[in-house]
């Protein structure tokens, strides 16, 4: 009792002292709260080729931000966390983004298949979602996709484009090829579904794993189908095959048409030299040196291409674009309303001509896509590059 | 243009049957040297095929093609080495399923490493004796393909020669017969097991840097090979190299042919349904020793 | 029952019951409600895998067919036929329940490896299936909008709810368990798993013990499906793949095959390491899980439930010598 002197004074005051800080600290030590942006790719797994450059552009975008100071002065955190390419892993990363890393916004996934399995989730949390992955279904129908979005082009518009270019050749009668994983089936799903549509006549109907280490059966069967252009719809290795085991089989007569996975120059180095002729409907993102002066995205995709190209000394991939679009569009909305789900989901649902890698996307309460089949240009390889095609 | 006539159809599945079944039938080798000494199947054998697909297109971009088929060969050697002393020789009184997943469990490390070192991309690396491919009936053969088939010719005749002719091949398959009887007369049991993961991480080296510039090679090729040489080395029944090769090569063969006959999306099934009716039928798979599987503890 | 095994039975339905309420007050572990969903659903099949292989003393790496089998049928039936979802888990149990028999009774003649394979090869069949045929499953691009459940009118919405609907379940068939292994199937099968032969010999039917269980086994993984398709609400092949089967095996094996409690705890670390606590490594956790898988199983090769009865070895021991 009799030490209640010095001691106890001291720390009483220092107490005080401390409590005074805390309660005037918040108006004192005025750091900006950073924003936050929860991320989720397939960074890893089957889908990894879409995963990994959408991470590589996602970080390397929010360094660029944030050297530049952020949002308005907040500081751009990006949480960001792989799936694997499994669903499960998916939706319980989007609940930790929800719950415990509480973001207003989430950017990702990667494929179809694993945001369809979290659409639930967002809608129940009310926090918007802005996919990287391109079937329709994410974003119909609309009245049940409240807080859905998605700034990858729909398969659909990628085969409107393909036929579209055939019938004007004189194509009547195509073969096709899938590779029997998600990205694969949504692509067999359009074109099976639109050919009827355009005059075209499907006459043979393949599939293949996308582990498969040769796709000579299946081209066998299509020699001789009458088929006068070939359309494969796959990315990895599996794509490379395809031109390869075409070439080898010489079966040059017949157009070989990839789908727009087959974006990056990349992939025509793998195949040596065997894809001249190959032809393809891009973004143009992949083609920025064929892009004439006044289209308006040459500023924003030539900008995204050398930094990504200085930094990973690798060509650009199809995929890594989607998420440059997501996360700048969401860093806007941040910018505009603040870290509010509701009104960055407002926002997102009315932005028009939003100038971005795979387009210039043109939301409404109708249509969380806000893309058309003009995303894309049909391309030819020659002499181990793009040409437009004509 | 015009189909190929019904010869043509065949020598083209035929071949790229036998191409993609010789890789089966390493594999299976490969999982069979192991099973012979130990009683326990390695689940990552697909990742030595892996590994030797991407060490040798690296090693092929600095040294020229036999070198580099040699360092990889090597590599892969030291790495079965390594593995066999650092998971597999301190488990003393393990279950044979325990061992199962500690295999289970290097091969997601093998993986984990290759991605690492090589990122998630597909390597490439050209043919060995990089000529066209000619034309048989219309079909067209890849000049890889004889490569694939030789090596692979090579490795069985060497294997052979070395457990019937050499003493370290004779000790080997004295383990398998009865491991405690070979301990009685002197063989070294624990070295036979450390040469029986070299030699199979060997094989499986030669069949990846053999197959990438036909299929091309990236860090998670090694569980569908793995699965399909397990099948082929079981098909074969189990223990029986000769039996590998020839149920490897059957595996291709009939993989290929429904590919081409019935529907390329199922022709995975086909092969796992023949397998599996092969097991009903005759337990021991095609060349085993139904005496020998009965007694096997596992 | 024996008084141990309703000590912890005990213990696990109070830490189930107080799991929700410390959790969802410490926000940074909220979302682990979400991931002890899971943890139940998968717990539904490893507790019958844990049977089949700890005291059946069989292996099976095609379970994840069972499971998907459980999921596509409950799945399937309510999107194309609206029918009643728990309606549906009894066809989707009674289907896997044919299915496990038709496939059981030729497999169960075979010895490890062989048995090992032909399960496997059995589930990458049916995984097949599931991708190829696309009007009935959707193919590779999944079924989706499948409903929730609901019981008595009352929906089962959110984690909570169905958190303490599966773990309800899980307790159920603990104990049902429970009792099947000190039944006389249980030392039935115990002597089948010590040595077949000798078990023959004195007259037990291996054969027909050896399906019945394997069939018991498929059922509890088609539950667990069937709960997985409403929870997620989309399901695709990829889910139902190899991998998981071998990520089930590991999960019993690393928590202790011949213990259903066990079966749980490896169910709840591995699910947990894999999800959860490997973030802080990014893109080193693949190499970390296989690490520590690595460890646990040499270490610990009769799993992490051997832990506890050495530890109360050890402090027996320590009050001994203390005495």
């Amino acid at each position: 009792m009799r030490r209640f002197g010095k001691g106890w004074r001291g720390a009483a005051t220092l107490t005080f002292c401390l409590v005074l800080v805390w309660i005037l600290g918040p108006t004192v030590v005025t750091a900006k709260e950073p924003y936050r942006v929860g991320a989720i790719f397939s960074v890893t797994g089957g889908a990894s080729i879409l995963g990994e450059p959408e991470k590589r552009t996602a970080e390397m975008l929010a360094e660029e931000i944030n050297k530049k100071g952020g949002i308005d002065g907040h500081k751009l955190e990006l949480v960001l966390y792989d799936d694997e390419t499994d669903e499960t892993k998916c939706r319980l990363a989007v609940t930790r983004l929800i719950k415990k890393d509480k973001v207003p916004v989430i950017i990702g996934p990667s494929t179809s298949g694993n945001t369809l399995a979290v659409i639930a989730v967002c809608d129940e949390a009310k926090v918007p979602l802005i996919s990287c992955a391109s079937s329709i279904k994410i974003v119909t129908p609309v009245s049940e996709r409240k807080w859905i979005f998605k700034v990858a082009p729909s398969d659909s518009h990628s085969v409107e484009r393909i036929y579209e270019f055939l019938v004007k050749k004189g194509i009547k009668k195509v073969a096709i090829m899938t590779v029997s994983d998600g990205y694969g089936s949504s692509g067999r799903e359009e074109l099976l579904r639109l050919a009827p549509q355009t005059g075209i006549e499907v006459v043979a109907d393949e599939r293949y794993g996308p582990k498969d280490t040769d796709l000579t059966a299946q081209l066998t069967r299509i020699r001789g189908t009458g088929a006068q252009a070939l359309i494969n719809w796959s990315v990895g290795p599996t794509q490379i095959l395809a031109v390869k085991n075409w070439k080898e089989l010489g079966m040059t007569a017949m157009t070989l048409v990839q789908s727009h996975g087959f974006a990056s120059k990349k992939n025509i180095e793998l195949a040596g030299g065997a894809a001249e002729g190959v032809i393809c409907p891009l973004g143009r993102v992949n083609i920025p040196d064929l892009l004439p002066a006044t289209d308006p995205q040459k500023g924003v995709i030539m900008a995204y291409n050398e930094a990504y190209q200085g930094r990973f000394k690798e060509p650009l991939s199809a995929f890594g674009g989607h998420a440059w679009d997501a996360l700048k569009l969401a860093v806007e909305a941040l910018g505009a309303v603040g870290p509010d789900p509701a009104k960055i989901r407002d926002y997102l649902e009315n932005r028009k001509n939003f100038v971005g890698q795979g387009g210039v996307f043109n939301f409404s309460p109708a249509d969380h896509c806000g893309l058309t089949k003009d995303a894309f240009e049909m391309v030819v390889v020659k002499n181990g590059t793009w040409a437009l095609a004509q | 243009m015009e189909k190929l006539s019904l010869g043509g159809q065949i020598v083209q599945y035929l071949f790229t049957g036998v191409t993609v079944g010789s890789i089966y039938g390493m594999v299976a080798l490969g999982f069979n040297i192991i099973y012979n000494v130990t009683e326990m199947i390695n689940f990552a054998q697909g990742e030595f095929v892996m590994l030797g697909g991407l060490i040798m297109v690296f090693s092929a971009r600095f040294l020229p093609l036999p070198v580099a088929f040699c360092v990889t060969v090597a590599a892969l050697t030291a790495i079965g080495a390594v593995m066999e002393r650092s998971t597999i020789n301190p488990l003393k009184n393990a279950t044979v399923l325990t061992l199962i997943i500690v295999t289970i469990a290097v091969s997601i490390l093998l993986k984990g490493i290759a991605m690492f070192i090589w990122g998630k991309d597909p390597y490439i690396m050209k043919p060995f004796s990089g000529a066209e491919p000619f034309q048989v009936f219309g079909a067209a053969i890849q000049t890889q393909a004889f490569w694939v088939l030789g090596i692979s010719g090579v490795i069985v005749l060497l294997l052979t020669l070395f457990f019937r002719k050499t003493r370290y091949g004779k000790a080997m398959l004295a383990c398998a017969d009865n491991p405690e009887a070979a301990r009685l007369v002197g063989i070294k049991v624990k070295l036979m097991v450390l040469l029986s993961f070299a030699l199979s991480a060997a094989i499986g080296a030669a069949a990846g840097a053999v197959i990438t510039p036909i299929s091309l090679m990236e860090y998670d090729r090694g569980a569908l090979l793995g699965l399909k040489g397990f099948g082929a080395a079981v098909l074969g029944g189990l223990g029986s190299f000769s039996g590998a090769v020839v149920a490897g090569l059957l595996l291709g063969v009939v993989e290929s042919l429904c590919a081409g006959f019935v529907s390329s999306g199922y022709k995975d099934a086909v092969a796992l349904l023949l397998l599996l009716l092969v097991l009903f039928v005759r337990p021991s798979g095609l060349f085993g020793n139904v005496e020998a599987s009965k007694i096997k503890k596992f | 029952m024996s008084r141990g095994n309703l000590i912890t039975l005990s213990a696990t339905v109070l830490l189930i019951i107080i799991f929700p309420v410390l959790v969802t007050r410490v926000e940074a572990i909220s979302h682990y409600l979400d991931v002890m969903v899971f943890v139940g659903i998968f717990s539904m099949i490893t507790m019958g895998l844990s049977l089949l292989m700890g005291y059946a003393g069989q292996i099976s790496l095609g379970h994840a067919a069972f499971f998907g089998l459980g999921a596509y049928t409950s799945g399937i039936l309510c999107v194309k036929l609206a029918v009643s979802p728990w309606l549906a888990m009894v066809a989707g149990a009674l289907l896997t329940a044919v299915v496990a028999y038709a496939v059981g009774v030729p497999s169960l003649k075979l010895k490890g490896h062989y048995l090992a394979m032909a399960t496997l090869g059995f589930g990458v069949i049916v995984n097949i299936v599931f991708n190829e045929e696309v009007e009935l499953t959707g193919g590779p691009s999944g079924l989706s909008n499948i409903p929730g459940l609901k019981i008595f009118g009352l929906p089962i919405r959110g984690e909570l709810l169905f958190y303490f609907l599966v773990w309800s379940m899980v307790i159920l068939v603990l104990i049902f368990c429970l009792n099947v292994i000190h039944s006389r199937v249980g030392r039935a099968l115990r002597s089948i798993h010590d040595s077949e032969v000798a078990a023959d010999a004195m007259g037990v039917e291996t054969a027909r013990y050896k399906v019945m269980i394997f069939v018991l086994s498929a059922v509890l993984a088609s539950l667990g499906g069937s709960l997985y398709a409403h929870y997620v609400g989309f399901l695709s092949p990829s889910s139902f793949n190899l991998l998981f089967s071998i990520r089930l095996v590991m999960m019993v094996v690393v928590g202790g095959m011949h213990s259903l409690w066990g079966a749980l705890l490896g169910t709840w670390l591995l699910t947990f390491l894999g999800n959860e606590w490997l973030h802080v490594f990014k893109d080193f956790d693949i190499l970390v899980y296989g690490a520590i898988l690595l460890f646990v199983v040499m270490a610990l090769p009769e799993g992490l439930v051997s832990v506890v009865p050495r530890l109360s070895h050890m402090w027996k021991r320590g009050r001994e010598s203390e005495g």
